[in-house]
Formats: C-alpha cells, structure tokens, sequence
C-alpha cells in the first residue's frame, strides 16, 4: 500500500529551484535511500516532507490524506517523525526529557522509554545528562529516539553518519535495521553510500535537484550510481551556463 | 540595625519584583521578545481588583480568585489572536504591538478611572507588623507577599522541570524548530506561556495595589523594575529572576538610606553595572533559556 506519494513537487528558495516536478512514491515498508551530491535537492526533499518548507508547487499526500499544507507538528501527529541534520537535541533536558517531549503527541505504538534505551542502550547510561553534553554519536541515538517516541509510521532521517565514527555509525544502523523490522517505513537522506545501500530497499539518486535515478541497490551498477551522483559532466556545464 | 533595616526591607520589596519579573522572563524565554505591556497589565490586574471590591465588597484578598485566573484567560487569547500574528510578522513587529497594547491600556484606564491615586485597602493588615528588635520590624503584607513570590516561583520550577506542559515549554523555549519537529504546537506553547506570564505578573499588580497606591501609567515603573530584575538575575533561571529582584529591591531601599530621593537610582546603577560586567546575569543557567 502506497504510504508516501508527491505529485509534481517543485521547491524553491527564494529564487533558487531546489528541486523541480518532482513525484515520488514509498510503500509502506520501504527503505528509501536518497542519494546525491551536496545541493542536489536531498534535505529539501525532507523539509517537504516534515513540513518545513512548503511546495512552490505540487501536492504531497500521505496515507492518501493531501498534506501539502500541514504544519510540522501536525504532520508528527499523523505519523511522519524527522530525524533532522545537525540532530537538533533541546541542549538544556536531559536525555530523558528530550525522548518525553518526542512522546508528547500520544500515538499509539510499541515505542516508549524502555523500547528506546532497549534499542540503543548507551544512552540509557546517560538519561540524566543534559542533551548539550553529550557526544556526536550519543546525540544522534537520542535524536532518533526522540523521534521514534512519536511512534512513527514513517521515519525521516538527514545525514545519520554525519560527522561520526564508523563503529559509531554501524551501531546506530544497526538500530535503524531494528526499526525497519518493526514495521517502520524508513526515508534516508545519506552521503555514506555503503551504509545506505546496506539497509535501503529503493534507491533515488537527485541530481540539480531532479530524480536521475531510481531502483533497488541490487539492480543498479556502481557506474551508473556514480554518474547519477556527480552527474556525466553536461548537467555540470549546463548548470554553470544558467 | 539601620542597615539591617534597609536590606531586610529591600528583600521583602524585592519579592514584589520578582512577582513582576517572572513573567516576562518567561515570554522572552519562549518566545524572545519583551512584552512592553508587561507592566500594564498589572495595573489593569490592579483596576480590575478595584472594580470588584467596589461593587462586591469584601476583603481585596478575595479578588485573587477571579482576577488571575481571569488574566490567564486573556494572555492565552492575546497570545493566539495577537502576538502570534505579530511574531509572524517580523522580529519589530511584537514590540510595536505590545507597545500599541501599552498605550491603549493606559489611555483607556484614564479614560474609565481618571489620572487619580487608587489603592486597595486591606484594613489592619495593611500596616500590622511583626517586631524582631526594637528597631526592625517586618510588615506582615510585605512578609505575604515575599513568601507567596518564592512558593510561586518555586511552584513554577517544579512546573517548567517536572510536568509535561512545563517541558515542552522548556524544549520550546531551547529549540522552537525541533520542538515543532517533536510534535509541540508552538501556537499552543506560546499560548501558555503568555497565560502564565499574565497570572503572574496579576499577582504582582494586586499586591502593589495593597501596598501602595496605583494609577494608570504606573505600569512603565513596573515595566522597567520588571526589565531590571530579569536582566540582574539573568535569563534561564527562574531563581535568578528572584535574585535580581531582590537585588533591585535592597538597591533600592539601601540607596533611600543614603538619601531618601535615590534609591530608585541606585537600582538603575545596579542594573547598568551589571550590564557592563555581565550582560548574562548573574545566575545566566548554561545552555537553558528557561
């Protein structure tokens, strides 16, 4: 059944086209990972999705319900959590405390305080630290509990690696693989490609802020990733010239 | 003793300022501007007590269960139907609401009561003291409303640190963007937020207008003892708001020992010199904006 759909979605900044007619479709179930270089279009695709940014045009729906217009916090209420780049804790709570406030909505679901340190348990260790203190890797575990205490059917994530270390990395993938398996529908935004590729059912390469690739990991080649990634050399030019 | 005198009576004034204080340290916690209409809305907390006792009668005392939860009410709707739209708006454009919102209350206050001196008189308590030495002595309503200031703000800490409306102000407060993305209605937050604010600063009002007399453009004072007090105790603590408005008040009383006509000027040279060598407070919380 079709969970997430976008319909000729087209964002701008300003004057700046982020990502142009875009349509997308997720089931429930999948692992999408959404691959592409810097300033391809990925975060924006998420800021849609969460609500942050609305479309210039285009319709977004989800569940077959047209969300377009929802405000983030409305779109948390019908299922769809952000895990956002940077991870975003509230410094001044504790770790504690930031995974209650990501319980506030009150969806019904398996995820609770006991799930979530279940799940990564070296934050359970530090549930009366404060979110400013704790390490990169610590944060993004209490950023992504933060946001599965929300019990979502639909979880975004931005840039999970980002700036931390692979043992790090393969624990927190680890967790997400755990997620999957529980029924989540998960959307990554990723530039580490290996870890992607490991747990993604779908691929989507953006490209200058259009889809220029889509399939499961197993049906594309590597070539093909890497020109859909950094593009064949005449997207670049044609950028330039424009 | 002169001395002792003159701080211990500043404590007890500054718990009045700390009644004023923790309000708009909570709207600018939250949603970080200062509400310029803080203090009138004591004085309008204060005329409607005024208006109560004249047609009810009774103690004043009793206003307090009508008026402030009736200030709750208006800050919850002010919030959602004006300051929301005005912080939409641009980061002027809430002070230059509030500001509006400061000049109506005033202007129309003197249209309905006249630019004349009232009070809320509480019979014997009013001037009732108890005597610790022969030369100090503690007025009992100054000993209320000290005591009432601590068990409010301590009420509210346990509220701000051990509830859950109270966290998602507080995560509202430190993060508005990942608050929203936790699910938080920041309408609603705010909404709260002002309601508190305008509970609080009501109680102050009533209690100036027991201590002393009030008219309708005393509420620029209130305004900047509120301002002083926050800014002495520094902002993300609601202890140090009550810090800086105990500090203000024995500035005050202790500067009226040197020479009655400045004492409120020594609490301005307390504020500035605090502004000068640190501009965070004195009790700034690290990372917290509440």
């Amino acid at each position: 059944m079709t969970m997430l759909r976008l319909e000729g979605v087209t964002a701008n900044y300003g004057h700046l086209r982020a990502l142009e007619e875009m349509s997308l479709s997720l089931d429930e179930g999948d692992i999408l990972a959404v691959l592409g270089a810097n300033g391809a279009g990925k975060s924006t695709l998420l800021s849609l999705i969460s609500g942050e940014l609305k479309p210039s045009n285009g319709r977004i729906f989800f569940n077959d319900v047209d969300i377009t217009h929802l405000d983030p916090f409305q779109r948390v209420r019908k299922g769809i959590a952000l895990v956002p780049e940077g991870r975003h804790l509230f410094a001044s709570l504790t770790v504690e405390e930031n995974l209650l406030v990501g319980g506030s909505t009150r969806r019904q679901g398996s995820w609770s305080l006991d799930a979530v340190y279940d799940l990564f348990p070296f934050i359970k260790e530090r549930r009366r630290s404060r979110g400013g203190q704790l390490s990169g890797g610590e944060q993004q575990a209490v950023a992504i509990g933060r946001a599965l205490m929300s019990n979502p059917a639909l979880l975004l994530l931005d840039e999970v690696s980002l700036g931390l270390a692979p043992v790090i990395v393969r624990d927190l993938y680890g967790g997400l693989r755990a997620v999957a398996n529980e029924g989540t529908t998960l959307l990554l935004v990723e530039q580490d490609l290996t870890e992607a590729l490991g747990v993604a059912s779908q691929v989507l390469c953006l490209l200058d802020g259009r889809v220029v690739l889509t399939g499961s990991p197993d049906s594309l080649s590597q070539s093909q990733m890497i020109t859909a990634y950094f593009g064949d050399g005449e997207s670049a030019h044609k950028s330039e010239r424009s | 003793m002169v001395w002792t005198n003159a701080v211990v009576q500043g404590l007890l004034l500054g718990g009045l300022y700390a009644l004023f204080s923790v309000g708009l340290s909570l709207m600018f916690g939250v949603m970080r501007f200062v509400n310029l209409a803080h203090g009138d809305f004591s004085v309008l907390a204060a005329y409607a007590a005024y208006v109560l006792v004249e047609h009810a009668g009774g103690t004043p005392l009793w206003t307090f269960a009508a008026v402030v939860p009736m200030a709750a009410v208006v800050g919850f709707f002010l919030q959602h139907f004006i300051l929301d739209r005005a912080l939409g708006a641009g980061e002027l454009s809430p002070l230059l609401v509030t500001f509006g919102l400061s000049i109506f209350i005033e202007s129309a206050l003197q249209q309905g009561f006249g630019a004349n001196n009232d009070s809320l008189f509480l019979g014997p308590l009013s001037y009732q003291s108890w005597k610790i030495t022969n030369t100090l002595y503690l007025g009992r309503l100054e000993v209320i409303v000290f005591v009432v200031a601590v068990a409010l703000i301590s009420g509210l800490q346990l509220f701000l640190s051990r509830t859950q409306p109270g966290r998602l102000l507080r995560a509202t407060a430190d993060n508005p963007r990942a608050a929203a993305l936790s699910g938080v209605n920041p309408r609603r937050v705010r909404a709260l937020a002002t309601a508190i604010a305008l509970a609080t600063v009501a109680v102050g009002g009533l209690f100036l207008a027991m201590r002393t007399s009030f008219t309708p453009t005393s509420g620029s004072n209130d305004l900047i003892f509120a301002f002083e007090a926050v800014i002495i105790g520094g902002l993300g603590s609601l202890w140090g708001t009550l810090l800086g408005g105990l500090i203000l008040g024995v500035a005050q009383t202790v500067g009226s020992q040197i020479n009655p006509a400045d004492g409120i000027l020594a609490g301005h040279l307390v504020f500035l010199a605090v502004l000068a060598y640190r501009p965070q407070g004195i009790l700034a919380a690290r990372n917290a904006a509440l």
